[in-house]
């Protein structure tokens, strides 16, 4: 009942999409107030649809009902209640079911923080996240149905992929999800101020702080897929540079083009049309991504040729998205006033270059991404393109605009004194170099050139963002004290800081990672000692242990050092009892300097055993890189001037005419 | 999602492989570990062979550790095992006619980015009148976000 239920609700959303794509946007042209409105009300009605229609499916996933087909596919009896729950989302389906939820809660977000905006306005945007819901509630209902019934039923599940049973793959793919679907609002609002032609700084205001949150979503998403990797497939790295890490990574590159974008058309009015298409690609590759992922042509070609129904659906939407934004972009960008007027070296300047290095970072990842599947498509002999030749051609874009990033904060708009800029900022250039210098020789007695220019790199980064605040507060009048003054400063500006501060704690952990780890692969015998980066690891013993969908063999493991007892770990190998499969859980200490990371590979024989030792120094702060990344997003987007918008309404918003409930 | 099925794959096919460990020399180490961290496991989803826990994986790396032993140099490894099995297995892929573009590419692009704000700014530079918003543009911006805010 609950499947029927399930599936009914979804129809409704989809109605209530095509309702909310016309309606509104007639009501726009035509000048109709209560046209207008149908927007809020529809966004709303789909939303509720959608959680009734989600929460059918975790019903059917708890009470393990597996007369509904994708149940049995993904559930068991004894997977624990939370992995039951988020196996809703552990596969195909269920995770566009989760797609379209995120939509209608960001449509509906948009119905409610909207309020002070012109209501012509929110119906064009309200009607552009319709026809993108309309999309993905058809391409859910007409190839990948969650709620399709298995008759007669099975008896027992098929379990959840036990990869997915980690803690991690929880939250994952709603954050990534978020952050994905986030870029639709940024998106509609591009598109509904081409629609209405009338592209001034106000819209970008009102797009700014979406844009924001969007991109802390992606950045949480994306930094969870990162720290799962790390903690569950048992080899100790944390970015692969796979095709699907790729697929959420482009977004991310153009939104942070776009969210830096996005301050100068705000400040300075220039950029817009740039700005524009910043917000259709970013939205674009949301939907590349999703593609890549869900069509299977990244497996093969020839596999995503044999079974192309999704795929050629997802591939068609694209097409219409993107196509259809350029066209309409490609009619109206052309009459947007091009903005003031700005020097050689300017804020402006170095904002534009900021955006061009991300946008070229992201077009490399393309092309690396989608040349062997070009190869393939054309039938030459295949071929690979992995981190070595990413980490090549990445790198060097990204130490410009690592340096321009500490400069940047502190230039003026218009034009920069250079000399000046310079007197500013050449003590900090020293000391960064300096800390690049001897931060490795002082705690690893070793360095390269390279990993003297990363450190340095992320030094600059932190020592710039420092003084961006304390100049501030030395600019200060006497009268003022220093609490007062700091309190001044507007949120957007910390959340500046603090987001460059995190790219700088994230470049030390990767530097640091990559430069100084220490691994070792060896058979042990129980009672063995063996040495790594002046540890001392000790097999004592492997046992048996239950769990409660698999059986593992858990090995304990002594670590000292010198002498000193420092923790124990316990690398286990389990076996899920459905799926039959062995998996690694690595054994983990975490620390602020260094990790250390065991993993249990085979028995060699009844006392000996393989084992993996890892030593990642201050791996954990890329982590904590990611995470001030996002709370200077979400401070970004509670800036004052956000807020105060909603209480200036009364002159631009006409009466808004109460409608009664959207009849369906 | 696929790749997670296959990693699978290579899992369940580890069970049957070598329990032995394959271990180099001392001296060797930095080399083998880095030659492993560029060969692709041929049959898993997207994995080097030293991240790979396939049974074909370890039939590399002893070929690997051999050749290193014989006194190979890194080149002569990474060129023998892509005659051998295909560029396929090289995750940096060799410079020839067929990766022109993918080498090239992000170095066309960077430079046409930058040519692209160099024309920009120098147009911006000069051509444009120094005031910014006609006074009708500033009106409306105004009633729009209201008179808070102004800066």
């Amino acid at each position: 009942m609950a499947a029927e239920i399930g599936q009914f609700t979804l129809i409704i959303a989809l109605c209530l999409a095509i309702t909310q794509s016309v309606i509104p946007l007639i009501g726009a042209y035509k000048n109709n107030f209560s046209w207008m409105a149908v927007g809020r009300t529809t966004a709303s009605g789909q939303f509720l649809f959608l959680i009734i229609s989600f929460i059918c499916l975790t019903y059917c996933f708890v009470t393990n009902d597996f007369s509904v087909l994708y149940v049995a596919n993904n559930s068991n009896t004894l997977l624990p209640v939370y992995y039951q729950i988020s196996a809703v989302w552990g596969a195909h389906e269920g995770s566009l079911l989760l797609w379209v939820l995120c939509l209608a809660g960001w449509g509906y977000a948009v119905s409610i923080f909207s309020r002070s905006l012109p209501e012509d306005v929110v119906a064009r945007v309200l009607a552009v996240m319709g026809m993108v819901s309309i999309g993905f509630l058809s391409f859910t209902l007409l190839t990948s149905n969650p709620f399709e019934r298995l008759f007669p039923a099975a008896i027992e599940g098929r379990d959840l992929n036990p990869l997915l049973q980690d803690p991690g793959l929880v939250i994952h793919p709603p954050m990534l999800y978020m952050g994905y679907v986030g870029f639709s609002v940024a998106f509609a609002f591009a598109i509904a101020a081409l629609l209405s032609g009338k592209l001034d700084s106000a819209w970008v205001r009102w797009s700014r702080p979406w844009a924001n949150i969007a991109w802390v979503f992606l950045t949480i998403g994306i930094a969870l897929g990162s720290w799962w990797a790390y903690h569950e497939l048992g080899w100790g790295g944390w970015w692969f540079w796979d095709p699907v890490e790729n697929a959420s990574f482009m977004p991310w590159l153009v939104g942070t083009a776009l969210i830096h974008s996005l301050a100068v058309t705000e400040k300075r009015s220039t950029f817009k049309s740039w700005t524009v298409l910043l917000s259709i690609l970013a939205f674009s590759l949301s939907l590349l991504g999703t593609f890549l992922v869900r069509s299977g042509v990244l497996v093969s070609v020839h596999s995503f040729a044999s079974d192309p129904e999704r795929g050629v659906y997802i591939l068609a939407f694209l097409a219409v998205v993107v196509g259809g934004s350029l066209t309409l972009y490609a009619w109206r960008a052309t009459q947007f006033s091009s903005g003031g007027r700005f020097d050689m070296v300017s804020k402006e300047t170095m904002l534009l270059i900021n955006n061009v290095l991300l946008v070229v970072a992201m077009l490399t990842i393309l092309i690396g991404t989608l040349y062997p599947l070009f190869l393939d498509a054309l039938g030459l002999p295949k071929l690979s393109v992995g981190p070595p030749y990413f980490s090549a051609v990445f790198v060097p874009l990204m130490l410009p605009l690592v340096v321009l990033m500490g400069i940047g904060p502190l230039a003026k708009w218009r034009r920069v004194p250079i000399k000046e800029l310079f007197n500013k900022l050449k003590i900090l250039l020293v000391l960064g170099v300096v800390l690049g210098i001897v931060m490795p020789l002082a705690i690893y007695r070793d360095t390269t050139v390279m990993t003297a220019v990363g450190i340095a790199a992320g030094a600059w980064a932190i020592l710039t963002s420092v003084f961006a605040i304390t100049r501030l507060i030395a600019k200060r009048d006497s009268s003022t004290s220093v609490t007062k003054a700091l309190s001044k400063i507007p949120r957007a500006m910390y959340g500046m800081v603090i987001a460059h501060i995190g790219i700088g704690l994230f470049i030390f952990g990767v530097v640091f990672t990559s430069a100084f780890s220490d691994q070792k692969e060896i058979s042990v015998k129980f009672g063995e000692q063996i040495e790594l980066a002046g540890y001392t690891f000790n097999l004592k013993s492997v046992g048996s242990v239950q769990g409660p969908n698999y059986q593992a063999m858990r090995g304990t493991v002594d670590v000292h050092k010198d002498g000193e007892f420092v923790t124990n770990l316990y690398p286990e190998k389990r076996i899920y009892t459905v799926q039959q499969n062995p998996m690694t859980e690595p054994g983990i200490d975490t620390g602020w300097f260094r990790d250390l990371y065991v993993s249990l590979g085979e028995a060699v024989s009844e006392n000996e055993w393989g084992f993996r030792i890892y030593y990642r120094p201050f791996v954990q702060w890329i982590w904590i890189g990611c995470l001030f990344m996002s709370i200077g997003g979400v401070l970004g987007a509670m800036d004052k001037r956000y807020r105060t918008l909603t209480k200036t309404s009364k002159q631009t918003t006409q009466t808004r005419l109460s409608t009664p409930v959207t009849p369906t | 999602m696929k790749i997670l099925l296959t990693i699978i794959i290579c899992l369940a096919l580890s069970v049957g492989a070598s329990a032995s460990f394959i271990t180099v020399a001392p001296e060797y180490e930095e080399r083998y570990e880095k030659l492993l961290s560029e060969l692709r496991c041929l049959v898993c989803q997207n994995q080097t062979v030293a991240e790979s826990p396939a049974g074909l994986a370890d039939d590399f790396r002893i070929e690997v550790k051999e050749m290193l032993e014989r006194g190979a140099t890194d080149e002569e490894i990474l060129t023998f095992m892509s005659e051998r099995y295909g560029d396929f297995i090289l995750y940096n892929p060799p410079v020839k006619a067929r990766t022109y573009l993918l080498w090239v590419g992000p170095f066309v692009l960077l430079v046409g980015g930058i040519l692209i704000v160099i024309m920009l700014v120098r147009k911006r530079a000069t051509n444009i009148p120094r005031n910014e918003l006609t006074e009708q543009d500033k009106q409306r911006l105004q009633s729009l976000l209201g008179d808070e805010d102004k800066k």
